[in-house]
């Protein structure tokens, strides 16, 4: 399940005239020599859930300690609403940040973690007592209220930094790695829990993490990240089935790259010629590169055919079929994972679902035949 | 190991032993003379050596008398002196405990936020000091303050007074030497408990609304409660009793209980006085050592 909010529906960042919430506007943050956020472009619109995904150091906290006020851009401006942050401090931004330690404050209970911020806005008594306790009730902690963060498990906790950074409905929330510090079950969980509480509140999501299922899970768009800069924004399955990179391919999900030289380049096809694969690839869409090029094909584990016969002839001669042996096999329960040597020495990650229970099973060391459709290979030139 | 089972099989183990000797220190070194001070206090004055009467006296063939004179008590609530005393030393105490939290918060708090290797700098600079003998160090004071010193002749030299200030044997000396001394204690503990504090709960309250000085306020002096707290109790309880200071640097009127406690026991050699003064001194600073106490297990529990 990905995002079903109202904004995504619309894919705002399609039309040309809608008006980002969010803009940030060639944003560069050094320290010393060292660029952390490196000439970073991006609009965000209202309702999105957006993702910075990237590794640890690519500076996607930086920009979002950007955004939420804890650091200055060396260059480049912030746009909120329509409003410049430059020089507005973290107390008097329409932001919230949710911390990756959660920050609660250990003096307080969980009633007061989340008044803290209505009465530090001076909202009358009645009103804070209302939304609190709205706001307890819609991350499921109505009985907590009295507890001290230490009496409270992990997930306990993150809900009641959710609901604190939630409380004073802010434009935009911002979240640093939200379900990092909770294990695989809980976190599966509490991301759909995640998706609900912002389609009902309707609040801007920004969110910051390392982990690619998590981002492909909650976001409407996904910025991935590298040394600074945005190498790619858009949607999930952009992401996954159109990379621009191969480090955008590789990054998100696994994939196998082939390199090779542009052979033909025609308006309605490609075809590659790679020592790596030992074969030519048809590609079934015109790319931009120069002739001569070197390119890289990347095919999804799970776009590639495996059988022990010769597949039917898709039409392209020997393009696009591979013999191999297969060198190891993981079984994963509802698929399986192969490796397959190719005589190359190239080794090819090739992923089936196991849809039956007694299927006729591939075994180490045989002989198989590897084959894809002319669509699936996503050609990138860098 | 080995060597200790010859022990073990008359019932002393390893951990009896480390358990025990920190017991047997107090009772040589705090109990026992706590009973004789207490048992002086209890006596006679007498022109002898010691200076004052056994408690325990032999009437007769196998009969004992044990005379218990609370006179010496009873002498220090009638002569203002010593109760004028006592609230003196108390009140010189909780002055000098709040300049230095006023003087000691702002250093604990600036080291426990500069970086590690600052910070290891600036915490040797704290602790230099007791490479030095206190006395000294007080001494050096004296050449500070006294009407030809150091900051007097500066302040001559450069034209901001023309006749030197009086500071050496005034409270204002005695506090300058009071708070130079015991800054250091209440700087560790409270360094202490700083430097264990989550900055980004700052950040979070920042986030939520709060200036800087309000995060403070609301987030960082409750947090660290525990150390200002344990540094004060650190600072109170030693300077209500203190001598040496007051007596070097705070002149003839600086009235002080430790002052009247030596003044009786070396000047007058009235040990019964003397001793009763320190009973009760010591009765006046057990609730604060309990108080804290408590807050030293509270701290190391981890609870705030």
């Amino acid at each position: 399940m990905a995002n079903t909010g109202e904004a995504v529906k619309a894919a705002p960042w399609r039309d040309p005239s809608a008006r980002a919430y969010v803009e940030i506007e060639r944003v560069t943050k050094s320290f010393g020599d060292f660029k952390a956020v490196d000439d970073v472009s991006l609009k965000i619109y209202k309702g999105e859930i957006f993702c910075l995904l990237g590794a640890s150091g690519c500076g996607k906290t930086t920009l979002l300690r950007m955004l939420g006020g804890f650091e200055a851009p060396s260059s480049g401006r912030i746009l909120i609403d329509g409003e410049d942050m430059t020089g507005v401090p973290p107390y008097e931004r329409p932001v919230n940040m949710m911390f990756q330690s959660y920050a609660l404050f250990p003096h307080m209970n969980v009633e007061q973690n989340v008044a803290f911020g209505l009465k530090q806005d001076r909202v009358p008594k009645a009103e804070i007592a209302e939304r609190v306790a709205t706001m307890l009730e819609l991350v499921k902690l109505g009985g907590f209220a009295k507890r001290k963060p230490h009496q409270l498990s992990g997930g306990q906790r993150q809900r009641v930094a959710l609901a604190r950074s939630l409380v004073k409905r802010p434009k935009v929330l911002l979240l640093d790695e939200p379900l990092g510090a909770l294990d695989k079950k809980l976190r599966e969980h509490t991301q759909f829990e995640l998706i609900g509480l912002q389609d009902k509140l309707g609040v801007t999501f920004l969110v910051v993490t390392h982990d690619q299922e998590e981002a492909m899970t909650l976001a409407s768009r996904i910025g991935v990240m590298d040394h600074g800069e945005i190498v790619q924004a858009g949607t999930p399955s952009e992401i996954y089935e159109f990379p621009s990179s191969k480090f955008v391919a590789d990054f998100v999900g696994s994939v196998n790259i082939f390199e090779g030289k542009l052979l033909e380049d025609e308006p309605e096809y490609v075809r590659i010629a790679s020592d790596e694969l030992g074969a030519a690839i048809y590609v079934s869409h015109g790319i931009s590169a120069a002739p001569e090029a070197t390119v890289w094909a990347a095919i999804r584990p799970e776009k590639i055919f495996m059988s022990t016969a010769p597949p039917e002839s898709s039409g392209h001669g020997t393009d696009n079929v591979v013999r191999g042996a297969v060198q190891d096999i993981a079984y994963l329960g509802d698929l399986s994972i192969y490796l397959v040597k190719l005589p190359t020495g190239k080794v090819v990650r090739v992923t089936q679902p196991n849809t039956s229970r007694h299927a006729e099973a591939i075994t180490w060391e045989q002989q198989v035949y590897l084959s894809w459709d002319a669509s699936s290979p996503v050609v990138v030139t860098r | 190991m080995r060597a200790l089972r010859p022990l073990r099989k008359i019932g002393i183990s390893g951990r009896g032993l480390v358990v025990t000797l920190p017991y047997l220190w107090l009772l040589l070194f705090f109990v026992v003379p706590f009973v004789i001070v207490l048992k002086i206090s209890f006596s006679d004055i007498d022109l002898a050596i010691p200076p004052y009467k056994p408690l325990i006296e032999w009437v007769g063939k196998n009969s004992m008398a044990i005379k218990v004179n609370l006179n010496n008590y009873a002498f220090l609530f009638t002569d203002s002196l010593y109760i004028h005393a006592f609230l003196n030393s108390i009140k010189v105490a909780f002055i000098s405990t709040l300049l230095c939290l006023i003087i000691g918060y702002p250093i604990a708090y600036g080291i426990a936020r500069s970086t590690a290797r600052t910070r290891n700098i600036l915490l040797l600079l704290v602790v230099l000091p007791f490479w030095t003998s206190l006395l000294l160090r007080v001494y050096a004071w004296i050449g500070l303050l006294k009407a030809n010193g150091v900051i007097n002749n500066i302040l001559i030299w450069l034209g901001v007074i023309h006749e030197p200030i009086t500071m050496l044997y005034t409270p204002f000396a005695m506090y300058v030497g009071i708070v130079y001394s015991y800054l250091p204690f209440l700087i560790l503990p409270l360094y202490a408990n700083l430097e264990k504090m989550d900055w980004q709960l700052l950040e979070a309250a920042e986030d939520l609304g709060c200036r800087p000085w309000q995060a403070f306020y609301k987030i960082t002096l409750p947090l660290s409660r525990n150390g200002i707290l344990a540094g004060s109790m650190l600072v109170f309880i030693p300077a209500v009793g203190e001598f040496v200071i007051p007596a070097l640097l705070g002149g003839p009127n600086a009235l002080m209980i430790g002052r009247v406690l030596w003044d009786e026991f070396f000047s007058n050699r009235a040990w019964p006085v003397a001793s009763s003064v320190a009973i009760l001194l010591l009765i006046l600073l057990v609730p604060f050592m309990m108080w804290y106490q408590s807050v030293q297990a509270r701290e190391s529990a981890g609870q705030r």
